[in-house]
């Protein structure tokens, strides 16, 4: 007898099918989350001043973006990330590989790294603010701080592990210096690159939100600090799922990237 | 084309820790010759190849290419290694060009050369495919494939068939021999392998290890008309098991 779709059997291996896909669990995941929020605040066990429910959240939510606040705090935040973060990455880049490449210039460079990578960055902003005040500058050094000695280390280690037999190959190719730099240590290296840029921007994400804690005209830290004055949770929340969401979209952005410029390695 | 190597020695580290590794090895390879280096491990074989290569220096004595002192690695000496040295970012058909792009050959001479290599190789239908989609022996003919669109004066393979399986390696045996054949390539083969080294070069030196040393060097002359046919010949077998119990005796009892 053919399998029909009312076979229990068959239908049970579609939904193993379903639930593989690898987005399934995790919605199932965030669902069950919102759910336990959502009944708990429901159930009035707790306090709606420090707990807001979802709706109270969504409401604020769409008080911020009508007001513009939620899309002028977004876009202050995320241009100090990314300016903040494109001088880190475009500096660690050469820097990196200047040490994956040579052994002196990393011995040179190496413990003085290893050390100032051990001090927190937060803790660079009371200094940032004596030497740089309250602009614009000294946030984005602060995630320049946090984030450049993470980025050079782990290019620099991704570089060490370029396999000596496809530098030799291209020497005996008739390969020299800059070419074989361009042409083999760079391309076999853009996928762990573009790993080590994903992963610390998360931590340039959380720097950007610290500077904006402690002090700042706007983005999305600052309007978290001014709703703890008030006593507005759900303006907090409102900022912390932002934040959130911003910072998955980034990540998605360089898994994107990742999957499209090194298929190889995949 | 004329390879020269004199009383090369060469030692790794320095002062009373140092541990030779080639004791004074000297031979010759000249143009259309397959020459090949046999010793176990410890012969130093593949750190000659790496001298040659310029990938190393020697401690004493020099190499010489066509009259002139190797002192770094360069295109006239094509070097095909062991394991996997495809760039895996790039198509079989952009390895080929790869040497040849490096050398800043004209485009569509780059073009022609490639389809020309992988035909050789035989390798036209998988011109498009990423070295981890090539079995281990089609991964290794796209590397001597490169190799030779680099127009190399001498071809050095260093173990090149050592990480497969043994069916493959006879079949590659055949290929890399038909190919010798074929184009009158210079070749320098490096092997544990007696039997590869018989099969395949007219001239076999054997490596005693620790240092290495040639002790022994014996001029192939072997009907190669049919290598399936030479590998149960009669004179074939008893070369190689004469050569076979020289290799065994060098061995000592310690390492055996």
């Amino acid at each position: 007898m053919p399998p029909s779709e009312a076979d229990p059997l068959r239908r049970l291996s579609s939904l193993r099918r379903f639930l593989a896909q690898p987005w399934v669990l995790g919605l199932v995941g965030v669902a069950t989350a919102m759910l336990i929020w959502f009944l708990t605040t429901a159930s009035g066990a707790v306090d709606n001043l420090f707990l807001p429910s979802p709706q109270a959240v969504w409401q604020a939510g769409q008080a911020q973006w009508q007001s513009g606040l939620l899309l002028k705090d977004a876009v202050a935040s995320i241009q100090r990330v990314f300016i903040g973060f494109a001088l880190s990455a475009g500096l660690a880049l050469p820097v990196g590989i200047a040490m994956g490449t040579n052994p002196t210039i990393c011995r040179l460079l190496e413990p003085l790294m290893a050390l100032i990578r051990y001090m927190p960055a937060p803790a660079f902003i009371p200094l940032l603010i004596i030497y740089f005040g309250l602009e614009e500058l000294p946030k984005i050094l602060l995630i320049f701080i946090g984030t450049f000695f993470f980025n050079t280390l782990m290019i620099m280690d991704a570089v060490k592990f370029v396999p000596s037999e496809l530098v030799e190959t291209a020497l005996t190719l008739g390969g020299r210096g800059l070419p074989i730099l361009t042409r083999v240590v760079a391309p076999f290296v853009a996928p762990q690159v573009l790993d080590t840029y994903r992963i610390n921007m998360a931590s340039a994400w959380n720097l950007v939100i610290v500077a904006e804690l402690v002090a700042a005209t706007e983005g999305l830290g600052k309007r978290i600090s001014l709703a703890q004055r008030f006593l507005r949770t759900d303006d907090i929340f409102v900022g912390l799922i932002v934040i959130g969401l911003v910072g998955l979209v980034i990540d998605l952005g360089f898994r994107f990237l990742m999957r499209k410029a090194c298929s190889w390695a995949n | 084309m004329h390879l020269q190597v004199s009383s090369v020695c060469k030692s790794f580290g320095y002062g009373p820790k140092a541990k030779p590794v080639l004791d004074a090895v000297s031979f010759d390879l000249h143009s259309g010759q397959f020459l090949a280096l046999v010793g176990s491990s410890g012969s130093g074989k593949s750190t000659m190849m790496r001298l040659i290569a310029g990938l190393d220096r020697p401690s004493s004595g020099e190499i010489r290419l066509d009259g002139e002192l190797i002192r770094g690695p360069g295109a006239d000496r094509g070097m095909v290694f062991q394991k996997y040295s495809l760039y895996p970012w790039l198509t079989a058909a952009q390895n080929v060009a790869f040497g040849m792009r490096l050398q800043g050959r004209p485009k569509a001479e780059v073009r022609e050369r490639t389809a020309y290599f992988l035909e050789v190789v035989g390798l036209v239908d998988s011109a498009r495919l990423l070295p981890r989609e090539l079995s281990g022996g089609m991964q290794q003919r796209v590397a001597i494939a490169r190799s030779l669109a680099a127009e190399p004066k001498v071809l050095l393979l260093d173990e090149p068939f050592g990480a497969l399986d043994l069916q493959i390696r006879e079949s590659m045996q055949d290929f890399l021999h038909r190919l010798w054949m074929q184009t009158g390539l210079t070749a320098l083969l490096i092997t544990h392998d007696l039997e590869e080294a018989l099969l395949l070069a007219q001239q076999v030196h054997i490596l005693a290890p620790r240092p290495g040393r040639i002790v022994r060097s014996v001029n192939a002359d072997l009907d190669r008309s049919s290598l399936a046919h030479l590998r149960v010949s009669q004179p074939f077998l008893a070369l190689r098991e004469e050569l076979a119990s020289c290799l065994r005796s060098l061995d000592s009892p310690l390492t055996a």
